[in-house]
């Protein structure tokens, strides 16, 4: 691929800095990582609304919500590995249970620690955020789209998890004037044999997936969903019911992700088979994230060579229409 | 002089809302047969002087943004804390009824579904992070509101709080105070044979804390203490309330059994009655 590729985070930090120049009832609570986050010009132009709390992330989620209560509007920036599991119960009663206008903010999502290891890959969140109540989950797929997140996000008076793609490169595969709405996917591409539905990092390499199918005669639609919770679910039962079969990936776990919530509404829908690709439920191994990717057949090739073998020596014809 | 007697008529007032509230807490708690009767009777004396003198709130501008923020953290003294909001207008006394029952906006651990409440509560160690939180929203705003937040003493095994008092000290929030239920008993038994909080005063004071002891149960000096904060200035402070867990009724005084018990019609009659003699 020649494309230009991009670190969503600078995105999202320079997002909302642009915003916070705005509205001075935003503020970050962070958890010693400013620069791993990008947050170091925010901290240096609004140094007083930059609340460092060292490495404790309960309480990091704690003290945002008391902010909250104060009219604030904190975005929470933390590694989303320590975000999600060390603050689990703070985000269900200190955030959701009370539908508190806080923004949790996941950074080095899914494999981007690569040798960390299991401590450090995020591969879980998605699963643990989409079971609570009240909170809007949601993984934008390219610079443009996590801009349009940020800023859909803060117009929400509610809590928001926004699983950010860093560190790890991605293409543009949105325009400039694209915007992101909670509870809708994104048509990236038409197709009629089947539909690739993807989030976050995986949406742009199973754009890639569809163009190699095509080379070989396969036509496969393509689904942006950069919300999870809520979940475009009319989108999932309408692709289900005209291609037929659908294939989810994720780098993340196969159990309790994108993959479990698409299969949720299919089986109430419109049953037809659902491909996972992701994580099977085990801890990956060492090594940097591209290889990580190629482990779990997380790359383009892989992608579409593995929808191949699904599909079998041809395309399944479409079954019968809705 | 006249101020003298006057502060004794405040104080009267004082010592008979609390036997109010712990007659109304225990009547309202035998009528559903839920709730922890001993936490509510430990935390009872700490509610009414917050609730009787010190406190800034006013039903009638619930989410007036310079109101002092009260979090209860211990949140299984519910049913205390609801007869006095009762009694300060944010609910009708007869909803007290309700406590616990199908949709009440009553939960036997606090909820923000109840009027008045800032913070829903329960899962322990959660109310400090979000009091520091409160209260370095004030000092952002340049607001002299306070902060005001009350744990038990076997919550404080919750390592979040710790992560909060440190860092309560380190921003130097003076705005904020602390007071722990010190009744030395948890769930099962003795704060000091599970997991030794001693010496807590201080364990405070090197978390950089400006902290005093007083007698949980006595009104004047809960009131005088309340009336001091900051202790010194710069610094967080912590009031250490030596309280007795199920204080006022004899059979529950330190008794375990009463953590979570229901009680019983004679019981009941038993309670009132020592509440009523120690009216007089």
């Amino acid at each position: 691929m020649n494309a230009p590729m991009f670190d969503c985070a600078k995105t999202f930090s320079s997002t909302l800095l642009q915003l916070a120049e705005r509205d001075p009832r935003i503020c970050i609570v962070i958890n010693d990582s400013a620069e791993t986050h990008y947050a170091t010009e925010f901290e240096e132009r609004f140094p007083k609304r930059m609340i460092d709390v060292g490495i404790a992330e309960q309480n990091m989620v704690g003290v945002a919500a008391g902010l909250a209560n104060g009219g604030f509007k904190p975005w929470v920036h933390s590694a989303s590995c320590f975000l999600t599991a060390r603050a689990m119960e703070q985000i269900k009663a200190d955030v959701a249970y009370g539908k508190n206008n806080i923004k949790l903010c996941g950074f080095v999502s899914g494999f981007t620690y690569g040798p960390l290891g299991g401590t450090h890959h995020s591969i879980e969140d998605l699963a643990w955020m989409r079971a609570i109540p009240n909170l809007r989950v949601i993984a934008p797929a390219s610079p443009n789209d996590t801009a349009a997140a940020v800023r859909a996000a803060v117009v929400h008076d509610g809590p928001v998890f926004i699983r950010v793609i860093s560190k790890t490169l991605v293409p543009e595969i949105f325009k400039d004037d694209h915007r992101f709405s909670f509870g809708k996917s994104s048509r990236l591409r038409d197709g009629n044999d089947l539909t690739l539905i993807g989030t976050g990092v995986m949406t742009s390499r199973l754009l890639e997936a569809a163009r190699l199918l095509n080379d070989r005669g396969i036509s496969a639609r393509v689904l942006h969903m950069g919300s999870i919770a809520p979940l475009d679910e009319e989108a999932v039962a309408v692709a289900a019911r005209e291609t037929g079969r659908l294939v989810v990936a994720e780098d993340h776990v196969l159990n309790g992700g994108l993959y479990g919530a698409v299969a949720e509404v299919v089986v109430r829908e419109a049953p037809v088979p659902v491909l996972g690709i992701g994580v099977p439920n085990v801890y990956a191994p060492i090594g940097p994230a591209s290889f990580l990717f190629e482990h779990f057949g997380l790359t383009a090739p892989a992608i579409a060579e593995r929808i191949r073998g699904w599909l079998g020596p041809r395309p399944t014809p479409r079954t019968a229409s809705a | 002089m006249v101020a003298a007697e006057r502060k004794t008529e405040r104080q009267r007032e004082l010592i008979e809302l609390a036997r109010w509230t712990r007659a109304t807490t225990l009547k309202t708690l035998h009528r559903v047969r839920l709730g922890h009767i001993a936490a509510d009777l430990s935390a009872t004396d700490i509610l009414t002087v917050l609730y009787g003198a010190v406190l800034n709130v006013d039903s009638t501008k619930p989410n007036d943004p310079e109101r002092d923020r009260f979090v209860v953290s211990k949140s299984h003294c519910s049913g205390a804390l609801y007869s006095l909001l009762a009694w300060k207008g944010f609910l009708e006394e007869e909803e007290l009824t309700t406590y616990g029952q199908p949709h009440s906006r009553l939960c036997t651990v606090v909820s923000t579904r109840t009027p008045g409440v800032e913070f829903s509560t329960g899962a322990l160690g959660h109310g400090l992070p979000f009091a520091v939180g409160a209260a370095i929203a004030a000092k952002l705003d340049g607001s002299a509101r306070r902060v005001v937040v009350l744990t038990g003493d076997g919550e404080l095994q919750e390592g979040s709080n710790w992560e909060a008092i440190m860092l309560a000290s380190t921003r130097k929030l003076d705005n904020l105070t602390l007071i722990v239920d010190r009744n030395r008993v948890q769930k099962g038994a003795s704060t000091e044979d599970i997991n030794a909080l001693e010496p807590l005063d201080a364990k405070f004071q090197a978390f950089g804390w400006a902290v005093r002891t007083v007698d949980g149960h006595d009104i004047e000096d809960l009131l005088a203490s309340f009336q001091a904060v900051p202790f010194e200035p710069n610094r967080p402070s912590c009031l250490l309330a030596e309280t007795v867990k199920g204080k006022g009724i004899s059979f529950m005084e330190q008794n375990l059994e009463w953590h979570s018990k229901p009680l019983s019609d004679a019981e009941l009659t038993r309670a009132l009655a020592e509440l009523e003699r120690g009216r007089a």
